[in-house]
């Protein structure tokens, strides 16, 4: 299969960072706020060089996404950062009415998304999300899979006309996409070619994705094609269905529950379009729990073996 | 005819469009709207500077208005059709299916006037704090105005609210409050006892200015002390009377959310004079 090199391990939302002052650089509309999470969401930098264009907000998300709403009613192009779940299920509503509601052009820039945020333990580690933001009507949703895809994620961003939320973490993980690849909003990448199984991942899972596609090759001689899904809303159908027309089953990971999340989206849009027999690596109906973010992922199933097994099963069943 | 004679006359109009709106649509809020008309009227017909003929939703160079309480939808209808941002035929399609003016306040059809949606409680403020800065930040001299309820003050976000703008220095944010201390469930003396609401305000570090929500005169001077460029954002406690005008409606929170009847409409019209032709 194709090689992938992992040029250092790097936290993605550090690429988020470098990509909000790359993008604050390129459009000086662009405004950071956060909750009282500055160092934490990467926007050090940003507030270093723009210290107008950086808003403080305190410990008081539902107030940040309001200000941040009018900001943009106003012409700017705000990304109010924090922690996945604070800027999430603690200030949905506002996120409904201010931002999905009220078309504003809105960037959530949401950080320690899913089970990885580790050590701190459930209150602060989300797997529940992706679930929310995509049922907001008009609300685009991107999930990043390395430091380099996240930055150009953030670039891009920063230029779409509209609601976004961008989802990254705090773990270090491989950094393997091409440093300098613009990021295309809606697109789902082909990372390998396959024929026997279609293996479709967003964020930290990507990596595990291509381990397990090397795995399925070198020990059952399997051919999975590898798909990362950086775009969940909208949904890169045409790719898909390319990719299940080829290979007639799917695995689908993702570091999130199953409710509402990637692969519900996935087998929803498929059920419609393209049955075909699919499993499943994500969380399932319970919570996370304090833990290193690679103790974390193997106790719940989030690794390469993991899809490689689910991957044959998948395969068991055409 | 003076300045406030021809507010007095809008007003008499205002009123008669609430009581006349909520009764087609056989729903909706008019004690609310009806208290807060005096209000609303000195606000669009003298303060502000707006255009509706160039408005657009970013309102550059013009002040802007942010409904927060977006149960008063039919007064903030009535003022934006009167002002003439869309004909005051629309006025009867409040709350029908298909029509630009939803139950509550929204952008989805663009009416023009509106700046974002409100109907759950206690976001419109930190929305107008953002605005202020935005407006500032641009280097654009407009002031941004914004209504509250007193009921709708329990909410926390509104609080978060206060603690920023006073931060910030948003001193081109003109809030103020429909102090009719009567909200669902009945006076907000009996709920949580929100009602010291001018020390609440000045401890954030809010200038705050108190004035009679039916009095022209108090108004337009209540606005006149809020243009200050102190650093400090500005809180109008504007007390009201809930149902005013018509008086069995008048002091109460039962027409909080409830729609006259076909012979309670003519009861009321009765008491408000049609100045500028009804819709």
């Amino acid at each position: 299969m194709k090689e992938f090199i992992n040029t250092g391990n790097k936290d993605t939302r550090s690429g988020f960072g470098a990509g909000l002052l790359e993008a604050g650089r390129q459009d000086e509309r662009v405004m950071a706020l956060t909750a009282d999470l500055k160092g934490s969401v990467k926007m050090d930098a940003f507030a270093a060089e723009f210290p107008e264009r950086f808003v403080q907000c305190g410990i008081a998300e539902s107030n940040m996404i309001g200000v941040a709403a009018g900001l943009a009613i106003t012409g700017k192009i705000p990304f109010a950062g924090s922690f996945a779940e604070f800027i999430t299920g603690r200030v949905y509503d506002q996120l409904r009415q201010e931002v999905a509601y009220g078309h504003t052009n809105v960037k959530i820039a949401s950080s320690h998304a899913g089970i990885t945020l580790g050590e701190d333990g459930a209150t602060h580690q989300t797997m529940e999300d992706i679930a929310l933001m995509r049922a907001l009507p008009g609300m685009c949703v991107i999930v990043p899979c390395d430091y380099n895809q996240t930055k150009n994620a953030t670039i891009a961003a920063a230029k779409y006309e509209g609601p976004v939320y961008l989802r990254f973490g705090r773990p270090s993980v491989p950094n393997f996409t091409p440093e300098d690849e613009p990021f295309e909003i809606g697109k789902t990448y082909i990372l390998n070619e396959g024929v026997d199984v279609s293996i479709i991942a967003c964020g930290h899972l990507v990596w595990e994705a291509l381990e397990a596609a090397r795995i399925l090759e070198e020990k059952h001689n399997v051919r999975a094609e590898v798909l990362n899904v950086a775009t969940i809303k909208p949904l890169d159908e045409k790719t898909l269905a390319e990719s299940l027309e080829k290979t007639g089953c799917a695995v689908i990971a993702e570091e999130h529950n199953l409710a509402g999340g990637l692969s519900e989206a996935v087998a929803g849009w498929a059920a419609r379009h393209k049955p075909c027999p699919m499993e499943f690596v994500c969380g399932e109906d319970r919570f996370g729990q304090s833990g290193t973010p690679a103790e974390l992922l193997k106790a719940y199933g989030l690794d390469a073996e993991n899809i490689a097994n689910k991957a044959l099963e998948a395969i068991g069943r055409k | 005819m003076s300045d406030i004679q021809n507010l007095q006359k809008i007003a008499s109009q205002v009123r008669r469009d609430i009581v006349r709106m909520v009764c087609i649509a056989k729903s909706g809020h008019p004690g609310g709207s009806l208290g807060i008309t005096d209000v609303m009227t000195a606000l669009y017909f003298h303060e502000m500077h707006h255009d509706p003929k160039t408005w657009t939703r970013q309102a550059v160079g013009q002040d802007a208005f942010v409904l927060s309480a977006g149960h008063l939808a039919p007064v903030y209808y009535s003022v934006l059709a009167r002002s003439g941002y869309f004909p005051i035929s629309e006025l009867a399609t409040l709350r029908k299916f298909g029509s630009r003016l939803q139950g509550h306040p929204c952008v989805t059809d663009h009416l023009p006037g509106i700046f974002k949606p409100s109907g759950s409680l206690g976001q419109g403020l930190s929305v107008a704090a953002g605005m202020a800065l935005g407006k500032k930040l641009s280097g654009d001299n407009g002031r941004v105005y914004v209504l509250c309820g007193d009921g709708e003050s329990e909410e926390g976000q509104i609080w978060e609210a206060a603690m920023w703008a006073p931060h910030h220095k948003v001193d081109n944010l003109i809030a103020f409050t429909d102090w009719n201390g009567q909200q669902i469930d009945g006076p907000t003396s009996s709920i949580t006892g929100i009602d010291n609401l001018p020390d609440k305000w000045a401890s954030f570090g809010w200038d705050v200015i108190e004035a009679d929500g039916h009095d022209f005169e108090s108004i337009l001077q209540a606005f006149e002390l809020a243009h200050s460029q102190n650093g400090r954002p500005k809180m109008i406690l504007f007390k009201t009377e809930m149902g005013h005008g018509v008086d069995f409606m008048a002091g109460t929170h039962k027409w909080h959310g409830k729609a006259p009847s076909q012979q309670e409409c003519e009861a009321a019209l009765a008491q408000l004079e049609e100045t500028l032709g009804d819709f």
